[in-house]
C-alpha cells in the first residue's frame, strides 16, 4: 500500500493563494493609510487625522451603519414570515419559494438595482399606481431618498438572509412544534418559544450577511441614493479612483472594515443574548 | 385562542406575501420593461417591441457591450475553474477535522463572504499597481478567485461531510491506494457538490462589482461596470435588454443545475 499523503497539505494551494492575493493586499491597506502624502512617500498620520477629524466623516460612518441596520430590520420583517410559510408548506410550495429566493440572488446586483430605478422612478411603477389611484397629486420623490434605498436593498439583500435561515429551519425537528401545539400553546407562543429560538443561529448568520452586504453595496447606494446620500463606499471610490488620494482611500476602506466588523459582532452578541433569554 | 391563531395567520401571511412579491416582482418588471416600444424606461411599457434587443445584438452599435460581456465570461470561466479546484482540495483537507487551527483556517477561507469586498478591491488595485502590473483580465480573475472560492468551498464541504468514512476505510482495507480511493470513492460522492459550487462561483464572478470596479480598465471592461455606466446620467434602455438576457441565461442555467445536481437543496448547504 502506498503511503497516504498528509491530507492537510491539500489546503495549502488555497491557503497560499489567499495569503498572496488576499491577506497581503489587506495588510497593504494599513501600510498605505500610514502615509501622509498622496504620492505615498512620507510616512505620517496626517490623512487619518484629516479623515477622522472631519465631522462629515462621522456622519457618513453613522449613516452607513444606520443603512445596514435598517436593511437588516426590513429584510427580517418580511423575510422571516416568508421562511415560516416555507417551513409549514408542502414540498411543491417549498420548491417554488426556494426558486424565488435563489433567482434574484443569481441575478446580477446591477440588474436588481436597475429594477428598482424602474420601480421607484418619477414615471416608475409606484408613482404610476399612486397617481392612477389618485392617492397623490404629483409624483413622489423616491429615488435619492434613504427609505427608497432601504426598500431596494431589502429585495437585493433578502436572499442572503433567507438561505442560512431556511437551511437551519429545514433541520429543525417538526415534532417539537407539534408538541407545543398539542400542549395547548397558541401559534404565536409556539413561534416565540419554540421556532424562533431554534432558528436563531440561521437568523443571526443571515442578518450578518445582510448587514455586511448592504453597507458595502456601492452601485446600489450610488445609483439609487444619488450624490446626496453619502456612504463610506462612495468616499472610498471618490478618493481612490477620482481624486487618487490612496492613503485617504485606504483610511476610509479600513474604517468600512471596522464598521462592518463592529456591526457584525453586535449582531452576534444580540443573538447570543436572546438565545440565553429564550432558553 | 382561535382568534390569536387567526391573527397569526393574517400577520404572517401578509408579511410573507409582501416578501414574496418584493423578491420576484422586480425581476418580472425588468423582463417586461425590456420589451418596451418607447424611447425611455417606464412601467408599464408603452407598447411591446424587440427594438432594444435588436440594438443590443447589433455588432457595430453595441460592440463595447459585447466586448465587456466576453471579458466577463472569460474571467468567470477562469475564476470558476481555479476556485473550484482549490476549494475541492481544501475541502478534502479540512473534512472531519477539528481543532483551533482548522476552525481558524475555515474562518479565513470564508471571510470574503462577510468582509466588505470593496475594501479588498481597493487593496488589490494598490497591490497590483505597486508590483508593477498593468490592468488586465488575469488580475481581475485572480481577485475573483478570492471572492468566489468560499462559494465553491461551502457546497463541496457540505458534500464531504456526508461522505461515510466507512467507505474510505473499506476501500483502504481492500488495498486501494489513497489516490485510487479519492478518484473512485470520494470524487463520485462529492461531485454534485463540486458542480453546484462551480456554478455558484461562475455566477459570483460574472456579477462581481467590488473587485471589477477597481481592477477593470479601458482595455479590460467588465459587464457589470459597463452596465453601471449605462445607468448613470442618461439611462440607456439597452440596460433593460442586457438585464433580460442575463435573467434568461441564469434561469436556464438554474433549471439545468436543478435537474443535474439539485441546486436549490444544495444552496441550503
Amino acid at each position: 500500500m502506498r503511503p497516504r499523503p498528509a491530507e492537510w497539505q491539500l489546503a495549502l494551494p488555497l491557503g497560499l493563494a489567499y495569503a498572496a492575493f488576499f491577506l497581503v493586499p489587506l495588510l497593504l491597506l494599513i501600510v498605505v493609510s500610514g502615509f501622509a502624502d498622496e504620492k505615498i512617500t512620507t510616512p505620517g498620520l496626517t490623512q487619518w487625522r484629516k479623515f477622522l477629524g472631519d465631522s462629515f466623516t462621522w456622519k457618513v460612518i453613522f449613516d452607513t451603519v444606520k443603512l445596514g441596520a435598517l436593511t437588516v430590520v426590513a429584510t427580517v420583517l418580511v423575510g422571516y414570515p416568508l421562511a415560516l410559510v416555507c417551513l409549514g408548506a408542502g414540498p411543491r410550495v417549498q420548491r417554488v419559494i426556494l426558486f424565488v429566493v435563489i433567482l434574484p440572488l443569481l441575478t446580477s446586483v446591477v440588474v436588481r438595482t436597475f429594477a428598482w430605478i424602474v420601480i421607484l422612478g418619477r414615471e416608475g411603477v409606484i408613482n404610476h399606481t399612486l397617481l392612477w389611484l389618485g392617492v397623490v397629486p404629483a409624483p413622489l420623490r423616491l429615488l435619492q431618498t434613504e427609505h427608497g434605498l432601504v426598500i431596494a436593498l431589502t429585495q437585493i439583500e433578502m436572499p442572503l438572509l433567507l438561505l442560512p435561515l431556511l437551511s437551519v429551519m429545514s433541520r429543525m425537528d417538526p415534532s417539537l412544534r407539534d408538541a407545543s401545539a398539542a400542549l395547548g400553546a397558541s401559534r404565536w407562543r409556539t413561534l416565540f418559544r419554540v421556532t424562533l429560538p431554534l432558528s436563531l443561529p440561521g437568523l443571526v448568520a443571515g442578518c450578518m450577511l445582510v448587514f455586511a452586504s448592504a453597507t458595502t453595496a456601492f452601485i446600489s447606494q450610488f445609483v439609487i441614493g444619488g450624490n446626496r446620500l453619502v456612504y463610506l463606499p462612495l468616499l472610498i471610490w471618490q478618493q481612490s479612483l477620482v481624486v487618487y488620494n490612496w492613503p485617504l482611500a485606504s483610511a476610509a476602506a479600513l474604517t468600512l472594515l471596522v464598521s462592518v466588523g463592529f456591526g457584525v459582532t453586535a449582531i452576534a452578541a444580540v443573538g447570543r443574548r436572546s438565545r440565553a433569554y429564550a432558553l | 385562542m382561535r382568534v390569536r391563531d387567526l391573527s397569526y395567520s393574517l400577520v404572517v401571511g401578509t408579511l410573507a406575501t409582501v416578501g414574496f412579491v418584493v423578491l420576484i416582482g422586480p425581476v418580472l418588471i425588468v423582463l417586461v420593461t425590456s420589451f418596451t416600444l418607447g424611447r425611455s424606461i417606464k412601467f408599464p411599457p408603452a407598447g411591446l417591441s424587440l427594438q432594444w434587443y435588436q440594438l443590443l445584438f447589433d455588432p457595430v452599435r453595441s460592440s463595447q457591450i459585447h466586448r465587456a460581456a466576453l471579458n466577463s465570461v472569460e474571467v468567470a470561466l477562469v475564476a470558476m475553474s481555479v476556485a473550484t479546484i482549490l476549494a475541492t482540495l481544501a475541502s478534502v483537507a479540512l473534512a472531519r477535522r477539528t481543532g483551533p487551527w482548522v476552525r481558524a483556517l475555515d474562518t479565513f477561507f470564508m471571510s470574503p463572504l462577510i468582509l466588505p469586498m470593496l475594501a479588498f478591491g481597493l487593496a488589490a488595485l494598490m497591490y497590483f499597481t505597486f508590483l508593477g502590473f498593468r490592468p488586465s483580465l488575469a488580475l481581475i480573475a485572480a481577485g475573483h478567485v478570492v471572492v468566489v472560492s468560499p462559494l465553491a468551498l461551502r457546497t463541496t464541504s457540505a458534500s464531504m461531510a456526508q461522505l461515510d468514512p466507512a467507505l474510505l476505510e473499506s476501500s483502504a482495507s481492500l488495498g486501494a491506494g489513497w489516490f485510487y480511493t479519492f478518484r473512485r470513492v470520494t470524487l463520485p460522492v462529492i461531485a454534485p457538490g463540486i458542480v453546484a459550487g462551480a456554478f455558484l462561483a461562475f455566477v459570483g464572478s460574472l456579477d462581481n462589482v467590488p473587485i471589477s470596479l477597481f481592477l477593470a480598465g479601458p482595455r479590460s471592461d467588465m459587464l457589470p461596470i459597463r452596465m453601471w455606466g449605462m445607468m448613470e446620467s442618461m439611462l440607456d434602455p439597452r440596460v433593460a435588454a442586457v438585464s433580460g438576457v442575463l435573467i434568461a441565461v441564469v434561469l436556464v442555467l438554474m433549471l439545468v443545475m436543478e435537474r443535474v445536481v439539485g441546486l436549490t437543496r444544495r444552496s441550503l448547504g
